[in-house]
């Protein structure tokens, strides 16, 4: 089975959001791979270790997320393609990632492509459906649960807490939510193994691709922080009173009830 | 500039979810004075469509077939898509809900189309459409224009509010008749877990528990002060991994980020993940036995003491509230 994997480096969840020049500050901070992609990654190598094939995490972006494609094949996928668009593509967005991933994907003949239904910087979730779409595949996303016998594909997925088994058939997209898995950490083998596994580094050119092809359609004008919260009233006496005191200042104070 | 905009009505148990008029009041910001067009799909929907006009909405046009019963992404985009061809519109408006995640992205790729995800709010500025939208969970915000094309946006719930109901406000309805083919996905069971109570994304109030609710029993004393309040109940990824209950559940920054009118963090200490998927709600109310815990640094009111000593207490004075104000 061909698995592709579609992979974001982001910020480690744990880090402070700061602003330096009107742009998120990223100096000293620490990146991850994007935790809905770490599923990602974590399913393929279940589903090629119990169907057979190989697994190629792809990621658009520029050389600094080597390290996380690197991750990835400590993981056990077995090999990255870094998509470098940093010469080529001063604003992309959403519109951009797909375009390119599409491009690259169109001649590939993926089985199966799995994606994190969301990346927790950018949050928007759209990369994963536009992709499938562009592909003219079929698309499910926030799954928690994917079982496959020869072409059928059983899904199940999460809509907003309930529960959907979907069949359908491969060659299919998915994204990733959490409780699809238990992502594995990098063995230390599996670390060494990784040195030497295949990272392709490849840009618009290689993909035919011109930057008008792939200019984004919205751009980001400014980037700010939410008000920074005064910290509040921790009430005082008998608990009874305080909860007396809690539902009046609710109601009259901040007339939420 | 004037534009005509789509907004697709989203249906849930038979009747149109709160976001839907609140995409009616975004529209009508976008349309610049233009025409803004509510669309139903599903299987039986025509008696919905006056309350799209109800919320401000010009007309509404109808598409009905026995494929749309269940939202799938085939079946509904090539509604959707049938009505953006009949109508050419200039922008559409979805809810940023599980429907609305889902085929927004699809329409935008069929459509080559930018699209801005999860809008808080939007405005007219120096001629530009400027939305705003978190990033990195709500640590942070970003303002977006669409450079070309055409104006496409999902919105949170809960952010934008909708336009009074106008009970003697009238529109044409219409309803297109669509080719629902192809369906390449079908679901075949659906386990309603979310079913008892009220949905978190929407939720006006949330009663959240941590990992110092101690067992999936000890979210008794929560779920009952929601039912009260009318609220949903929400966890902690540290009450899900303990197994207390389940991952839908989770707030956070995996997990869902909410922003309702009142939140209730009961035996959540406030880790940054955590923080990252509330810390946007209007007012925050911490109760945990550590007054250290980083919670009280967000909460507007702070109870320091055993989340099950105080919640029936709380929930006996807003019970006693409830009889008052009747």
């Amino acid at each position: 089975m061909n698995i592709y994997v579609l992979l974001k480096r982001t910020f480690d969840t744990e880090e402070k959001i700061t602003l330096s020049n009107g742009k998120i500050n990223e100096d000293g901070a620490e990146f991850i791979i994007n935790p809905y992609d770490e599923y990602a990654v974590e399913e393929a190598i279940q589903v090629r270790d119990a169907h057979g094939g190989e697994v190629t995490v792809v990621t658009v972006g520029n050389e600094e997320a080597e390290k996380q494609l690197r991750t990835a094949l400590a993981m056990g996928a077995d090999k990255a393609v870094l998509i470098n668009i940093e010469d080529d593509v001063e604003n992309g967005d959403q519109y951009t990632t797909a375009k390119v991933l599409s491009e690259y994907l169109k001649d590939k003949d993926a089985d199966l492509i799995i994606g994190g239904n969301v990346a927790i910087d950018g949050g928007s979730g759209q990369v994963g459906p536009r992709v499938a779409e562009l592909l003219d595949i079929p698309y499910i996303t926030t799954i928690t649960k994917l079982t496959i016998e020869g072409q059928n594909v059983s899904v199940i997925r999460d809509v907003e807490g309930d529960s959907e088994t979907i069949e359908t058939q491969l060659p299919l997209l998915v994204t990733a939510q959490q409780g699809l898995n238990e992502p594995r950490y990098p063995s230390l083998p599996g670390i060494m193994k990784a040195k030497k596994k295949p990272l392709d580094e490849i840009e618009l050119d290689d993909l035919d691709l011109e930057e008008d092809d792939v200019e984004a359609k919205t751009k980001t004008i400014e980037i700010f922080l939410p008000p920074k919260k005064e910290a509040g009233k921790v009430l005082q006496g008998d608990l009874a009173d305080q909860v007396k005191e809690l539902t009046g200042l609710l109601r009259s104070e901040a007339k939420v009830i | 500039m004037a534009r005509k905009v789509l907004v697709l009505g989203e249906v849930r148990d038979g009747s149109l979810r709160n976001v839907s008029f609140e995409a009616i009041a975004a529209a009508k910001t976008i349309s610049e004075g233009g025409e803004v067009v509510g669309v139903v799909a599903g299987k039986e929907v025509s008696g919905l469509a006056e309350a799209l006009i109800r919320y401000g909405a010009d007309r509404a046009v109808t598409v009905e077939h026995d494929d749309l019963g269940q939202y799938t992404s085939d079946g509904f985009s090539q509604a959707l898509l049938a009505v953006i061809e009949s109508e050419s519109p200039e922008g559409i408006v979805m809810g940023h809900t599980a429907l609305g995640k889902d085929l927004a992205p699809r329409i935008a790729g069929k459509l080559n189309s930018g699209l801005i995800s999860d809008v808080t709010s939007l405005e007219e500025a120096g001629g530009n459409l400027v939305f705003t939208r978190p990033i990195y969970s709500g640590k942070a915000f970003e303002k977006k224009i669409i450079t070309e094309g055409l104006v496409f946006i999902t919105i949170r719930p809960n952010n934008i509010e909708s336009l009074q109901q106008d009970s003697g406000r009238t529109g044409e309805t219409s309803s297109l008749s669509v080719e629902i083919k192809n369906l390449r996905t079908i679901i075949k069971d659906v386990v309603r877990k979310a079913s008892e109570g009220v949905d978190l994304s929407e939720a006006k109030v949330i009663i959240a528990g941590g990992r110092g609710v101690k067992s999936e029993e000890g979210f008794a004393p929560l779920k009952e002060l929601a039912e009260v309040l009318g609220g949903a109940v929400g966890a902690s990824r540290g009450a899900c991994d303990a197994d207390y209950c389940d991952y839908s559940l989770q707030i956070g920054q995996t997990g869902k980020v909410v922003t309702p009118d009142l939140y209730i963090a009961c035996g959540i200490s406030g880790a940054i993940q955590h923080l990252a998927g509330m810390s946007n709600s209007k007012v925050i109310v911490a109760i945990n036995k550590d007054p250290e815990a980083n919670i009280f640094k967000v909460a507007d009111y702070g109870i320091v003491g055993d989340l099950f000593e105080v919640l029936p207490l709380l929930t006996e004075e807003f019970k006693k509230l409830k009889v008052s104000a009747n």
